[in-house]
């Protein structure tokens, strides 16, 4: 499988390194290119060594997508930390390039869960944490 | 009518006040707390604090009773999903979004949110139009509706000078619409008006005729 990440932050270098350590093609897609240092950190070698790939660029411009490899991409991941970048590009992946798999970082409950219903595969941290949170704060009230 | 605008930067402060000047009822969304306390000044309780992006606040402005959103926020994605969040989830008839990138018009297509308007676009678009030397300017163009009207110089070497209406070899699927004579005004021409070197024809035609078109009126110019 070839795994396309946009935004390598804390999610999307963790997701990328595991996804190359299980064996796929990763490609990943970021405007900063410090963030290379994520992919290394704590790796025996170098992103490129271990076979990942790395594109500096905008995750909206269509030359970044394409340069990255997004016509190849059977699994497209959006993980950069802007909800709205996330939602668009995401978007762009699925109804434009007809990217089979399209996973997308939401951090506002209410539009993932719209988002969800249109047919976009969101996932949510915030809403988990609020869910862990609730029980935490419930256990903590019977003892 | 009842007007959404999101963003509260030149434009969307601008358009709020335009319109309620023409006695539209409007809110105004703006993110920023410094900006939106200065505009609470003016424009009092029409302005409300708030991410535009987030369905709450669009919900506590009314966007289900609004006739019309417009997002003018200084960021493509945010005004892409804004209209788009307006049109197909809260059902709203219409949307203008602004587009600050031109290369982002795209994503505006594809995702449906039209009509997006692109200050950069305009302003090339009234540059092709002043700028002599360019021989052909697109006056419209309505890609979906397939038609387009142009505006073209006829050209001292054109096949079109000096001839009449019914004899240029117009494409099928073009017409000449009128005619703008130097330090004249503007005439739909019969069949029988001869064009002259130096006067301005409109042309609507189907989309893809452009080349076809220049060719009789300005054979050497730029093709826009």
């Amino acid at each position: 499988m070839m795994v396309l990440v946009v935004g390598a932050g804390r999610v999307g270098a963790a997701v990328a390194k595991s996804s190359l350590a299980a064996g796929h093609t990763v490609s990943v897609l970021d405007e900063d290119p410090l963030s290379h240092e994520r992919l290394d950190a704590g790796q025996p070698t170098s992103w490129e060594d271990a076979g990942g790939r790395f594109t500096v660029g905008t995750a909206i411009e269509i030359d970044a997508l394409l340069a990255a490899g997004i016509e190849d991409a059977d699994i497209f991941i959006a993980a950069t930390r802007g909800d709205n970048t996330n939602i668009l590009v995401a978007q762009v992946a699925q109804k434009r390039f007809g990217v089979p798999r399209v996973i997308v970082r939401v951090l506002d409950p209410a539009r993932s869960d719209w988002y969800a219903e249109q047919g976009l595969h969101t996932i949510c941290a915030v809403k988990l944490g609020i869910a862990m949170f609730e029980q935490a704060v419930l256990e903590a009230a019977r003892s | 009518m009842y007007v959404v605008v999101v963003g509260g930067g030149k434009v969307g402060l601008n358009l709020a006040r335009e319109l309620i000047r023409h006695g539209e009822e409007v809110t105004l969304v703006e993110g920023d707390r410094r900006t939106y306390l200065r505009i609470e000044q003016e424009l009092e309780h029409a302005v409300q604090y708030g991410d535009g992006t987030e369905l709450w606040v669009l919900e506590r402005a009314g966007i289900q009773r609004a006739d019309l959103v417009v997002a003018v926020t200084g960021d493509d994605e945010d005004n892409i999903l804004i209209c788009q969040v307006a049109k197909e989830k809260y059902l709203c008839e219409r949307i203008i979004a602004r587009c600050n990138n031109p290369r982002n018009l795209q994503h505006f297509k594809l995702l449906g949110v039209q009509p997006a308007v692109s200050a950069t676009d305009l302003i090339l678009n009234l540059i092709e139009h002043e700028v002599p030397g360019h021989g052909l300017v697109h006056l419209l163009d309505l890609p979906d509706e397939q038609l387009e009207i142009i505006e073209v110089e006829v050209a001292e070497n054109a096949p079109a000078a000096g001839r009449r209406v019914s004899d240029i070899e117009l494409p099928e699927g073009s017409l000449i619409i009128s005619v703008l004579r130097r330090g004249g005004t503007g005439f739909v021409p019969k069949a029988d008006t001869v064009i002259d070197a130096g006067d301005e024809v409109l042309v609507v035609l189907d989309p893809g005729l452009e080349s076809s078109i220049t060719e009789q009126f300005a054979p050497n110019g730029y093709l826009g």
